[in-house]
């Protein structure tokens, strides 16, 4: 997994406001469903798991099944309450972690 | 023949009832309940799964994704749950699922009071033109379903 992309909208909210959280992580999402040309089964590596924490508290998690598309998107809602840091991970399977983190300050 | 099917249907009781008793403590706590294992690869049987015997009730759940997706690899998707998203009347989750993948659930979303509103947006894979069915899970227990058909030209999942 490369660095992920990560954009807040807006970039600097109010303490209250309610933003959007826009994520991009480059991954395969391989399905395991797939065959290579010698009709071998590729074997299932995704990102299963996302989540975001925001001054250790989580605020949103996403279970991901093969069916979420390759480099997989997500924009999801918090409310901030006030300035912190936003912690984000995307696990793959094996276990593998990457791990964000992005400082929000607040007009 | 009897009586090896109805042993097989005590032991499959026994073991349901096992498996309920160890999950039920998780249903209580205000972390959701998360899946030990794969959900159900089929439809039905994943729905099924979400739902228990409750009876969705429709209207809350809009569902955005294309009228035709050329490409089944990548097709972007939002689904928005009306809710107050208040510490008493909030969106617990999202359940995306899809009538004719190779494996009906596609992801779950764990929301809370946090999120503010009821929205999660992102990109799913589509073997073929089918349904797409979005499942909010209310804090009050209750579910609410919306539901897409997206005509899928050139099918994503590999194969």
């Amino acid at each position: 997994m490369t660095k992920p992309r990560i954009k807040l909208i807006p970039e600097t909210p109010k303490a209250g406001d309610i933003i959007e959280v826009k994520t991009l992580i480059t991954h395969v999402m391989e399905t395991g469903n797939r065959k290579d040309a010698d009709g071998n089964t590729v074997p299932r590596n995704i990102v299963k798991l996302f989540f975001a924490t925001f001054g250790g508290r989580e605020v949103f998690r996403a279970e991901m099944q093969p069916g979420i598309a390759a480099n997989p998107y997500i924009a999801f809602h918090f409310k901030v309450p006030g300035p912190g840091e936003l912690e984000l991970t995307w696990v793959e399977d094996g276990g593998t972690k990457t791990i964000e983190k992005v400082a929000i300050t607040v007009s | 023949m009897l009586v090896v099917a109805s042993r097989r249907r005590f032991i499959a009781a026994t073991l349901a009832t096992a498996v309920t008793a160890v999950l039920a403590p998780f249903g209580a706590g205000l972390v959701p309940a998360r899946a030990a294992s794969a959900p159900p690869a089929d439809f039905d049987g994943a729905l099924k799964s979400i739902l228990g015997a409750a009876q969705p009730v429709d209207g809350l759940v809009t569902l955005e994704l294309p009228e035709i997706a050329d490409n089944g690899n990548t097709v972007p998707f939002s689904v928005t749950v009306e809710s107050a998203m208040t510490e008493t009347d909030y969106i617990k989750a999202i359940h995306l699922l899809s009538t004719g993948n190779p494996q009906a659930v596609v992801a779950t979303f764990y929301l809370s009071p946090a999120s503010g509103v009821g929205k999660v947006a992102g990109r799913m894979r589509l073997a073929k033109t089918q349904d797409v069915v979005a499942v909010a899970e209310l804090s009050d227990g209750r579910f609410a379903v919306g539901r897409r058909n997206v005509k899928v030209t050139i099918g994503g999942c590999g194969g």
